[in-house]
């Protein structure tokens, strides 16, 4: 039998061994440091002096306490949670009867929108925060001088409506993907039964969209859970913050007052939840990434 | 009557996202380019038309050559290496018949599911100078001298932010690859074995021409992404510092716009790194372009 060449001119046991090395280094340097950190996060402030390697003297779970309380971690989750639930809510709601529409009726302005959402697809926040800032800001002193009451900044149904204006590029090209796949049969079949449009829309296709529905929540939550600055910019009261400002404020304090415990404890009760939700489906999230394209 | 109800509906359908993406993206776009024309601080009604001013002193600031310098510098470094690390483990992972293949593909994707925040705490604990994990790994073997300030030294910080934002980016693109690589015949492999065809000869005549197409498109989003990236990590690592030594293209337009309130100076920052990219973007498009290779 003719044996394997493998290109090294050695063994083939030596370049498989070589190459678990190489996988295994990988592996390595992305899991030690995240694990570091939950073994940090139960360690007393006074173990850190110490060489970083140490495991934990005992279980000191009072920094997550203290992370939860003193550092208002909880009041932030809340947050958090509020603003990417009611995000993921108004993103769906609004972008699927869209996307419906962009891709399978036919009607005169079709072509300048579809044009004008896939140019949106090039369009980063990270460019047009601060001008959306201003504007909310001169829409609040326009509302002080007229009913006496600031209301968009320091808002979180307004933070939540800009993330998912934001991500409605993307969610409609990834969705009207879907739509256009399907075969015209469903809607005609639906309309010969005297179903209307709307009924059409909701009972009959919306259903069939389940699953790419599904990978743009996934999608979503992580963005909007891990966003943080449009969220610094839009928020600027102190008490308000959602976790990943939070835990900004959480690093920034800790330089002055030093309680890597809490920071640490902090770290993880951030990462925590979108951990779980990867070991859940991360199978759906890597496929998903690569049926709905590339995101930036 | 029929067709009114139709438009009824395209109208009630489409309305709210159109109007959203209108007020929220489109209406700020156009600002970034209307207002880096104007001399304004962005709180008072006092605007001034300058023309092209706000470029020319754009391109007098030494400041703005710093933030240039750094995002170039973090363009090519996270490019290249990620670029060369994914596509290694990617056909690693597609190609070899490897153990755990499943729990590599899932750990190498982990960076990428987190916050930035978290990346830059998790990093910032990595560079401590005192109790990080770099320098005490390090001291194994330099010994105790004087600790290296990863994150302090001027000279250092950029590269600091570099490893981090490959370490963020790997995965990634590995998982990217390898979707593409899946769509690669194995026949064609196992002829290329029974010529006597090795590994690594593979590896260039076989799997580098045939996922092509899908490296030319990553390229343009390694760009844009690492413009945006370097922001977003920049910001929550060092705020641009030791001394504006780590700003980037978009950490110097938010300082300069949002806490500097030079609104209109910092709009023409976001202008100019707009056009930039897509320069660089278009540019590196048609440098790479190759035939295409049908399978």
């Amino acid at each position: 039998m003719k044996k394997e060449n493998s290109g090294f001119g050695t063994s083939p046991k030596i370049v498989k061994a070589f190459i678990y090395l190489v996988l295994a280094l990988l592996a390595v340097t992305i899991l030690v440091p995240v694990a570091w950190v939950f073994v940090a996060s139960i360690k007393e402030n006074s173990e850190f002096y110490r060489s970083p390697w140490t495991i934990p003297q005992g279980f000191h779970y009072q920094n997550f306490i203290d992370a939860w309380q003193t550092a208002n971690m909880g009041e932030y989750m809340l947050k958090s949670v509020l603003v990417t639930a009611l995000a993921l809510l108004l993103l769906v709601t609004i972008a699927l009867p869209a996307s419906y529409v962009l891709a399978r009726f036919k009607f005169k302005s079709k072509a300048i929108w579809n044009t004008l959402f896939m140019g949106g697809l090039f369009i980063n926040v990270n460019y047009i925060v601060v001008p959306i800032f201003l504007m909310l800001n001169n829409g609040d002193i326009f509302l002080r001088k007229a009913i006496g009451k600031p209301f968009f900044l320091n808002n979180l149904f307004i933070l939540a409506l800009v993330y998912a204006s934001t991500a409605l590029p993307f969610t409609i090209y990834l969705l009207s993907g879907y739509f256009k796949s399907l075969a015209r049969d469903y809607e005609e079949a639906a309309y010969v039964d005297g179903a209307g449009y709307f009924y059409t829309m909701v009972r009959v296709i919306i259903p069939m969209a389940k699953p790419s529905v599904v990978t743009v929540i996934l999608f979503n939550f992580l963005a909007f859970w891990n966003e943080y600055i449009i969220s610094m910019t839009l928020l600027t009261k102190q008490d308000l913050k959602t976790l990943p400002v939070g835990l900004m404020n959480l690093m920034a304090a800790q330089k002055s007052a030093v309680q890597y415990g809490q920071l640490y404890a902090g770290l993880v009760i951030v990462m925590l939840p979108t951990l779980i939700l990867y070991m859940c489906v991360q199978k759906k999230l890597t496929q998903g990434m690569t049926v709905g394209g590339l995101k930036g | 009557m029929k067709k009114k109800r139709r438009s009824g509906f395209i109208v009630a359908c489409t309305a709210p996202a159109i109007i959203l993406f209108i007020v929220f993206m489109i209406i700020p776009t156009i600002d970034v380019f209307r207002m880096s024309l104007y001399k304004w601080g962005g709180y008072t009604a006092e605007k001034t038309f300058v023309g092209f001013e706000n470029f020319k002193k754009l391109f007098q600031n030494p400041k703005f050559y710093q933030s240039f310098q750094n995002s170039i510098l973090l363009i090519v470094i996270v490019t290249l290496v990620t670029f060369c690390l994914s596509l290694v483990f990617a056909s690693i992972l597609s190609r070899e018949k490897i153990r755990g293949q499943n729990f590599f593909r899932i750990v190498f994707y982990i960076p990428n599911i987190l916050s930035v925040v978290v990346i830059s705490a998790i990093f910032s604990a990595i560079y401590d100078p005192n109790q990080g994990l770099l320098n005490s790994f390090l001291s194994l073997f330099r010994g105790d001298k004087d600790p290296i300030l990863w994150l302090g030294s001027q000279k250092l910080v950029i590269y600091s932010v570099a490893i981090a934002m490959v370490w963020q980016a790997v995965g990634y693109y590995m998982v990217m690859y390898m979707a593409s690589m899946a769509n690669v015949p194995d026949s064609l492999y196992e002829s290329a074995a029974l010529e006597g065809a090795g590994r690594i000869n593979q590896f260039f005549s076989i799997t580098l021409p045939l996922v092509w197409t899908n490296i030319r498109t990553t390229l343009t989003f390694f760009i844009i992404s690492t413009i945006n990236m370097s922001f977003l990590m920049v910001k929550a690592m060092t705020n641009g510092g030791p001394d504006g030594a780590s700003n980037v293209f978009l950490s110097y337009m938010y300082q300069e716009a949002y806490t500097n309130s030079s609104y209109g100076y910092g709009m023409a920052i976001g202008v100019t790194v707009f056009i930039f990219s897509f320069a660089l973007a278009g540019i590196l498009n048609a440098v790479t372009r190759r035939e295409e290779i049908e399978f």
